[in-house]
């Protein structure tokens, strides 16, 4: 036994596996992800894949990223990896950029033929100095000892070459010191139904683990701590699963069963297909002709007395927009989850943007408002997307969740909370009182001004609900100028009610400081973390994260009124800091905006925050 | 079997209905009415959802729950309504240009999936509530507002649509046919799955006697058939018409002449499981051979909704989790003291 004398004692690495789209990046970054939350490590990833499912073999467009950051104070994927794993010369040509330096590149050098590099667009056969890479490189030959290993398989060369990933996996197992007895039972579990196929890959684990462990020399290692948390039962989890888990605490907390109506459509698709396995809780999935027949099997779910919602991205929300409107005018609970992608059009499907942000608040015909939230990280889409259902149902109002494909895919370890976490929710049951005729579909709660929901199978509650503009105190059609102009201010007040029943903005950082720092949403972890770095660094700000957006919490304009200086950071245009502006003409806000399809770097950030505090 | 407590009234409410006078759509609601009554559902216990047209201001005047939604997509937020709510029984009102032009999409997939709601199609061949343009379902050449020199378009035949989405049930009458359509609504109910009614409606306004050449008095007897399970198919003012097969095809005959006889008169079967026969009769058209009303095919199927409900009782015995927390923790988890 060698020992491992090169030890590294590193707070956090980040990893970043890449390679052709169908060279099973994302199932070896995944079981690295997994194994290291296994042993206790926080962990964040970032799957950066290309929109099409297999574009022409080894070629730029076809690469396929994932990026994990293990350890502790993980709050982000992480800007640039310390380990770059690249399976062929595109997939070292697109990503070598994302490498820090002092880093390491491990490649497959049986992928770095004349072809591989011609298909990569090289124009020389020495692709590492035509990319001026001065990083250690690792060369390992990762195809041939991945046949070697399976020579006696008895498998195709097919089904061999498959497994050059898991050869990967096996060496960065033993790069970071992670156990691979652990990576096998995700391994066993994976190839559950095919125990050829993962006597195969459990081989070429070992390998792959043992190559490593043979060239100790040459590669320096890590060792990766691990911090104490809360304590409890922690499960690993990514947004899209989180949001739909949130969604089923929300139904076991008001009693109403949940029905999803949906359409598949990247990147809120696992969404649709984790409610869909959640039959075994009774969740009533169901996948629609299109979008819109999402959102309306959902509103008619609704109006049937379910706990209703629909999911999808910023093209779906666009053709559901009509749906939303007789949600709004109709008063019933609704949830929208839009898992914000690049737009317009069919723009970027599997990167991450917040450019849905106006279409969320506005997009809609008439004077036609809904209650906006948008949680901020992996783990808080369960929260919020409970939080998204306890307004719809308590408020009768449709609610937009607006996630984002850098949260939707990513993932973080999670303390499973005790059922008595969360608050029940009170769904506004016609009172016993007047079911004996006198109730009128529009009589409300005085104080939320929600209206009551009656669950249609009820003996003395039967009644009409519609698009058209409804009278008041009736409920009949009515076309009366002076109560449409009632019925839209009473529908406008309801929701900036909501802002009595949610929590107040908090501020973090340094509240003290002159500056502060604005985001909301999926770039929580970015912003905090710079934050942070701008404080230790004795540059103070002060750091406010929005995940409630329509209505803000109440106390918005007093907070942001106490700084000098504003700055809202977003992926957009700007579209969150023109919102607060038209709410609050007063104050001045400054910008920091991207718009690459990309989250934000830290450094990006620490360094805009910078430059805008010394100009 | 039905318990017949409710009379025809206790679906109404009192709403004054503002249909123009002289509309077809005053005879569906009243035939409505009584089928809704014949049935004895409780008015608390039956939905009505509509999109938008003259026609789907039909559930305004109703006393059950109602819902008058957006164009086109009354399919599918009465499928969700359904699946979300199984006891309820549910009707869903279009007209040909909600049904089958903006919900044409959702229209054949509610008949695909075979989702158990009574879907009332009123087909007059034009667009009322805008004011006169030509629907999916008027002829080539019809002129309209919007196709002032006749459209250069072939119509929908609904029937088509509803075979080609592989539907169970379909039935068809006339607006002014009071018994026969209280008698295909009643099917339709009672039908486990989607059921298309498609009812001849006359828009007194813009397309005043769309439907004469078959519809008329004086006509209606040689010009259609009505069809009854086990009943042959017989036609005519002096009953001595009937249906015989000519090859794979239909034609209509003469009892008595050409050596036809009653033996050669086919029985309609609207159980029989394959729809070849239901289609060529659902596609006749009172030229060559007489419209067929009444229940032309209907066939027992598992329903959307059933399967859905069938198929969580079954994952929820086999897996057994009571609540969300005991379906995590069953995964995998790790403790942290």
């Amino acid at each position: 036994m060698l020992e491992k004398t090169n030890v590294k004692v590193l707070d956090k690495v980040v990893v970043r596996f890449s390679g052709d789209s169908g060279d099973g990046m994302q199932l070896a970054g995944n079981i690295f992800t997994n194994v290291s939350a296994g042993i206790g490590n926080q962990v964040s990833t970032f799957p950066d894949y290309p929109a099409e499912i297999r574009a022409p073999q080894g070629s730029l467009s076809g690469v396929s990223g994932f990026q994990v950051s293990v350890g502790t104070g993980v709050h982000t994927p992480g800007d640039q990896c310390d380990v770059l794993i690249a399976m062929n010369p595109a997939a070292l040509k697109q990503n070598v950029r994302f490498l820090k330096p002092g880093g390491v590149i491990i490649v497959d050098i049986d992928s770095f033929k004349e072809a591989d590099l011609k298909k990569a667009l090289f124009t020389t056969d020495e692709p590492f100095k035509e990319l001026g890479i001065t990083a250690q490189v690792v060369e390992v030959p990762v195809t041939s000892m991945t046949k070697a290993a399976l020579a006696d398989s008895g498998l195709d060369n097919k089904s061999i070459l498959k497994c050059r990933n898991i050869f990967a996996l096996g060496l960065v197992c033993w790069l970071f010191d992670r156990p691979v007895e652990s990576a096998k039972r995700h391994l066993a579990k994976k190839f559950a139904k095919k125990p050829a196929v993962f006597e195969a890959n459990s081989l070429v684990l070992d390998a792959g683990y043992n190559y490593g462990h043979n060239i100790h020399a040459s590669v320096s290692t890590y060792r990766i701590e691990t911090e104490d948390p809360r304590p409890g039962v922690y499960t690993d989890i990514n947004g899209n699963t989180a949001t739909a888990w949130g969604l089923i605490m929300a139904s076991e907390k008001c009693g109403r069963p949940l029905f999803l109506g949906s359409y598949p459509i990247t990147p809120a698709t696992d969404i649709l297909h984790e409610l869909a396995k959640r039959k075994d809780l009774g969740v009533k999935a169901c996948q629609m002709e299109d979008e819109i027949a999402g959102v309306c099997s959902a509103i008619g779910a609704s109006f049937a007395g379910n706990l209703a919602v629909t999911s999808t991205s910023g093209p779906g929300l666009a053709l559901k927009s009509e749906g939303i409107g007789l949600a709004v005018i109709a008063e019933l609970p609704l949830v929208v989850i839009d898992v914000q992608r690049g737009g317009p059009s069919t723009g970027l499907p599997t990167k991450t943007e917040q450019t849905d942000l106006m279409q969320a608040l506005y997009g809609r015909n008439g004077e036609s408002p809904v209650a906006v939230v948008a949680p901020a990280s992996p783990t808080d889409c369960f929260t919020m997307a409970f939080e998204a259902c306890r307004i719809a149902v308590e408020h009768m109002t449709p609610v937009i969740l607006l996630s984002d494909a850098f949260i939707g895919n990513g993932s973080s370890a999670w303390r499973i909370p005790d059922a008595d976490e969360y608050p029940a929710i009170k769904t506004p049951d016609v009172p016993a009182d007047m079911r004996d005729g006198s109730w009128r579909p529009y009589m409300r709660d005085s104080e939320t001004l929600a209206r009551y929901w009656a669950v249609p199978g009820t003996e003395g509650c039967a009644h009409r609900l519609g698009g058209l503009e409804k009278d008041a105190a009736t409920g009949a059609i009515s076309t009366d100028p002076a109560n449409h102009e009632k019925m839209v201010m009473t529908r406008r007040r309801k929701i900036a009610n909501i802002a009595n029943d949610i929590p107040a903005l908090e501020v973090l950082g340094n509240p003290d400081a002159d500056t502060l720092i604005i985001g909301w949403g999926g770039t929580y972890g970015h912003l905090h973390t710079a934050a942070d770095e701008l404080c230790a660094a004795g540059r103070p700000v002060a750091f406010a994260h929005f995940r409630y957006i329509n209505p803000l919490p109440a106390n918005t304009g007093e907070v942001i009124s106490r700084y000098k200086r504003v700055i809202v950071a977003e992926l957009n245009t700007g579209m969150f800091a023109d919102y607060l502006q038209a709410k609050f003409p007063g104050i001045e806000i400054k910008r920091i905006n991207k718009i690459q399809g990309q989250p934000f770097l830290v450094s990006e950030l620490v360094d805009g925050v910078i430059k805008l505090m010394d100009k | 079997m039905e318990q017949n407590n409710y009379k025809a009234s206790d679906y109404k409410n009192d709403q004054s209905v503002r249909w123009c006078p002289g509309c077809g759509d005053h005879a569906i609601l009243n035939t409505l009415h009584k089928a809704m009554a014949e049935l004895g559902v409780a008015p608390h216990k039956t939905a009505v959802i509509s999109g938008i047209g003259c026609s789907s201001r039909l559930p305004y005047y109703m006393n059950t729950y109602g819902f008058h939604t957006i164009h086109g997509r009354a399919a599918a937020i009465a499928t969700g309504f359904k699946v979300a709510n199984p006891e309820m029984t549910v009707w869903q009102i279009s007209g040909d240009g909600d049904g089958l032009a903006i919900g044409g999409n959702h229209f054949i997939h509610a008949v695909r999936r075979n989702i158990d709601i009574n879907m009332l199609l009123f087909n007059n061949k034009i667009y009322g509530l805008t004011k006169g343009q030509y629907s999916p379902t008027s002829a080539r050449g019809f002129v309209s507002k919007s196709s002032p020199y006749g459209t250069t378009e072939d119509p929908f035949i609904p029937a088509e649509l509803v075979f080609g989405a592989r539907g169970n049930f379909f039935a068809r009458s006339i607006d002014v046919e009071l018994n026969t359509s209280v008698e295909v609504m009643v099917a339709a109910a009672r039908h486990k799955g989607a059921s298309v009614v498609e009812i001849l409606q006359n828009c007194v306004i813009f397309n005043n006697g769309i439907h004469n050449p078959i519809t008329d008095r004086e006509v209606r007897a040689d010009k259609t058939i009505h069809l009854r399970h086990g009943e042959k198919m017989i036609f005519g003012k002096d009953n001595n018409r009937g249906l015989v097969r000519d090859g794979f095809l239909l034609k209509a005959v003469t009892i008595g002449e050409d050596g036809y006889t009653i033996d050669d008169v086919l029985v309609h079967d609207a159980h029989c499981t394959s729809n070849f026969l239901h289609q060529q009769l659902a596609m006749m058209d009172g030229d060559t051979l007489p419209l067929a009303v009444g229940i032309i095919r209907d066939v027992e199927a598992v329903t959307y909704d059933e399967g859905v409900s069938r198929q969580v009782e079954e994952v929820r015995a086999r897996k057994g989790f009571d609540n969300l927390r005991e379906m995590i923790l069953a995964g995998e988890t790790w403790t942290v003291e």
